[in-house]
């Protein structure tokens, strides 16, 4: 990634691109990715409030699902969900 | 124009009356409180629409002018000794964030021992930190500095943080007159404050102050190390237009008598103007001597310090602050500047008026009997009992 | 009314986005979101050195959405009063024209610790921000120090458990009572497990008519030795053994919230202080028979601060 050189870059080290962490895929961090048993899950949107990781994803008020570029599988969702709807898989399982 | 008195306080404080900035934060210290009162008196009398913050201490002084100064709000402040000690971290991170702070410091001994008194020590512990630093002389240029900073540091092709310089005591509260120039004209020769990107521009945001890996960090100060490359053209220009409104024209070294001089003394501050008159005792007596003013300690202008003490049998470095266990810290800017030259004078430093210790016409005069005579170590010390 | 209904704050813009490097189930970035969410009005914010900021601006990567500043470890106070000022003064000449708020993070480092001056300071001035300390309870971004808020007993790497002593010795600094004996128009303690409590408290501190503070528990998986997935669960057991009771100041009126004012008022159990310290691996060495006074002084301790508290808050 590093390549520029200084007259190339913002002065001062200001970032100008707003979010550009988007673009830093976390997701291979994590050893255990959520599943949904969208059977169970009641959109109470439990597991998008407490994500650490932005990575529900919400869309009209429901969760339709994971954002696994940066999902880190932490667990938290799984473990508050409140029906027992979200699972914590192995990753290459 | 009409000459009035006053001291180099309260000088400082009628400029900013006069450029009206956006912000001012600052915390009191001896010898430049007269400057926060005077201002703090013209908040007070509605003579000024600044943002007028006392912060409760001058690292937060200094962090509130960052904060003001990413904000888009031209930013001054000013301290001394202590105070410039108790900033030394914040210091780098303006510089390193690219906010043109503008800031007068009161030349003060650092502690210990606790002294109020008159040294460069604070100005020169702070000399890696990337900031603009000018010395001056007297109370006129102590306001005339303070004019002149607001547009170097807030250049387009510089926008570093800047100090301008003025003795404790000997310059900050010495009454001296001194010709200030019509409000209008002041207003006119800073300008409108403009910003490169502003936090509360919400539209466009912008992160600053992040962090570097060793991935960016050295081109980032590399920037800086460009940036500072643009300051000696910068201010040779700015300089010139301040002498077409004033009709005072200054450089950054000013030579006093160097044409036909065989020796001359270099100091910064109050000290280069009683050289002055030294100079002019020693010419009556039929001596080629000269001195010469330095002004612009950072960037130091190396390449022009040599060409002025090219082919001189025998030059002194005043230094008023030491670096222990080395010289003075401007005594090896110049031996460096000079190591290239072809035809090099000797060269010698004298430390000297540390903690506010007068300096008297018979010292000086006596560091310029050691040229002509050859005398004197590589690094002597003037006027202390030892 | 402020929103707290997860449908319709879940259409909002993200202030702060996915990408930053902060430790797999860290509370802090779920503390952050949910307190971004708590207003419309266009931010600026400044953060403190610690995990949250390194990790969420990592040249050239940058997690805000929303105009930031960091410049040092103890100013975020100071230079978020920079940035005020300049909005005064510039929103007085006319070229700033928004209804904009401001808001500082710093961890309890930065807060209870080499902060201290510059908050207080900021706060007496009446500097017109939202400060948001992210209490884990020590020095993460260094390697799990002790601070000044670090609890009684925890082990760290500076206080560790060993076989003479049993981590720190000290109890943490009462930062929140601290900070309302400047009187100052809000201030608060929340947690990230009760999200409605907290977005009601930072849209009340956003809001406050002057400096507001809100003192948030942000467990820390890493530094308290606990399963990343129980983050939430061991906020709600802080709160629930009244270690860090959910509390308001709101112009000299003090109140209890949330799950604190459901123990006060009888309705669900305050639980002992050892289910708090058998849930992280930081406090493992009190609960194994050789330290058992010290679990008793901490229980006492958590007992008569509450009781103290109940007397604030006239329950």
């Amino acid at each position: 990634m590093a390549g520029e050189k200084a007259e190339e870059l913002p002065e001062g080290g200001m970032i100008l691109v707003a979010g550009s962490s988007k673009n830093y895929n976390t997701g291979d961090w994590r050893s255990k990715r959520p599943e949904c048993d969208a059977e169970k899950c009641t959109n109470c949107l439990m597991c998008w409030v407490y994500c650490p990781d932005n990575s529900i994803i919400v869309k009209g008020g429901k969760r339709v699902g994971f954002k696994l570029t940066h999902c880190k599988g932490c667990g938290i969702c799984a473990n508050q969900c409140p029906t027992k709807a979200i699972k914590m898989v192995e990753e290459g399982a | 124009m009409v000459r009035i008195a006053m001291n180099g306080d309260q000088v400082v404080a009628l400029s900013w009356k006069q450029i009206d900035p956006d912000v001012v934060a600052a915390y009191p210290i001896t010898p430049q409180t007269i400057i926060v009162e005077a201002f703090s008196d013209y908040v007070a009398d509605g003579l000024v629409n600044t943002e007028y913050v006392c912060a409760e201490s001058e690292h937060s002084a200094m962090s509130l002018c960052i904060g003001a100064s990413a904000a888009g709000a031209r930013t001054a402040t000013a301290t001394a000794s202590a105070g410039l000690a108790f900033m030394w971290e914040v210091l780098y991170v303006a510089s390193g964030m690219r906010l043109p702070i503008v800031m007068v410091v009161a030349n003060r001994a650092l502690s210990g021992p606790i002294n109020i008194h008159c040294d460069h020590s604070d100005a020169m512990g702070a000399r890696d930190a990337g900031w603009i630093q000018l010395f001056g002389e007297n109370v006129q240029e102590a306001y005339d500095n303070s004019i002149m900073a607001f547009r170097v540091a807030e250049h387009m092709d510089i926008r570093l943080p800047m100090m301008t310089c003025l003795d404790g005591f000997i310059v900050t509260h010495s009454l001296e007159s001194f010709e200030p120039l019509p409000d209008e004209v002041v207003k006119k020769f800073v300008g409108e404050f403009k910003w490169k990107r502003s936090l509360l521009d919400y539209k466009n945001p912008t992160t600053m102050g992040p962090f570097d890996w060793t991935d960016y960090y050295f081109e980032h100060k590399y920037q800086q190390v460009e940036a500072m490359r643009h300051v000696t053209p910068v201010l040779n220009q700015v300089q010139e237009e301040f002498a077409k409104i004033s009709g005072r024209k200054y450089d950054i070294i000013e030579p006093y008598r160097m044409d036909d001089a065989d020796y001359a003394v270099i100091a910064m501050g109050s000290t280069a103007g009683t050289l002055k008159e030294i100079v002019d005792e020693m010419r009556a007596e039929g001596k080629k001597v000269g001195s010469i003013k330095l002004r612009l300690f950072r960037p130091f202008p190396g390449a022009e310090m040599a060409k002025l003490l090219q082919g001189l049998k025998g030059v002194a470095v005043l230094d008023r602050a030491i670096s222990i266990g080395s010289t003075g810290p401007l005594f090896p800017e110049v031996r460096s500047a000079l190591y290239d030259s072809k035809e090099r004078p000797r060269l010698i430093n004298y430390v000297y008026g540390l903690g506010g210790r007068d300096i008297k016409p018979e010292e000086l005069k006596h560091v310029y009997k050691q040229l002509i005579y050859k005398e004197g170590e590589t690094l002597n010390f003037l006027g202390v009992r030892a | 009314m402020t929103v707290t209904n997860l449908k319709l704050l879940s259409e909002q813009e993200d202030k702060y986005v996915e990408g930053h490097r902060l430790c797999a189930g860290c509370a802090e970035p779920i503390i952050a979101r949910q307190i971004l969410m708590a207003t419309d009005k266009p931010i600026v914010v400044s953060n403190a050195t610690g995990c949250f900021e390194v990790s969420s601006s990592i040249y050239p990567f940058t997690s805000w959405n929303v105009p930031w500043i960091h410049s040092a470890f103890e100013n975020a106070a100071p230079t978020i009063g920079g940035v005020e000022a300049a909005y005064l003064a510039l929103k007085r000449k006319g070229k700033v024209t928004a209804d904009m708020r401001f808001i500082s993070f710093g961890g309890d480092g930065a807060t209870y610790d080499i902060g201290f001056q510059a908050i207080s300071g900021a706060i007496e001035r009446g500097s017109h921000f939202l400060y948001v300390c992210l209490n884990n309870e020590a020095y993460m971004n260094t390697g799990i120090q002790r601070s000044g808020a670090t609890g009684r007993g925890a082990s760290t790497t500076t206080c560790p458990a060993g076989t003479c002593v049993p981590g720190k010795r000290e109890f943490p600094k009462d930062m929140t009572k601290i900070i309302i004996a400047h009187d100052l128009p809000y201030a608060a303690q929340g947690s990230p497990h009760n999200y409605k409590d907290l977005i009601e408290k930072a849209a009340k501190g956003f809001e406050a008519d002057g400096p507001a503070f809100l003192n948030v528990i942000s467990p820390c998986p890493r530094g308290w030795r606990h399963d990343p997935s129980k983050t939430i669960e061991i906020a709600k057991l802080a709160v629930d053994t009244c270690i860090w009771p959910l509390y308001e100041f709101e112009r000299g009126t003090w109140r209890l919230t949330g799950d604190s004012l459901r123990i006060a008022e009888g309705a669900k159990p305050k639980l002992p202080i050892v289910d708090w310290l058998k849930s992280q691996g930081r406090f493992s060495h009190l609960t194994k028979g050789k330290w058992e006074d010290v679990v008793q002084e901490i229980q006492a301790n958590v007992d008569s601060k509450w009781q103290e508290l109940l007397k604030l808050c006239k329950t």
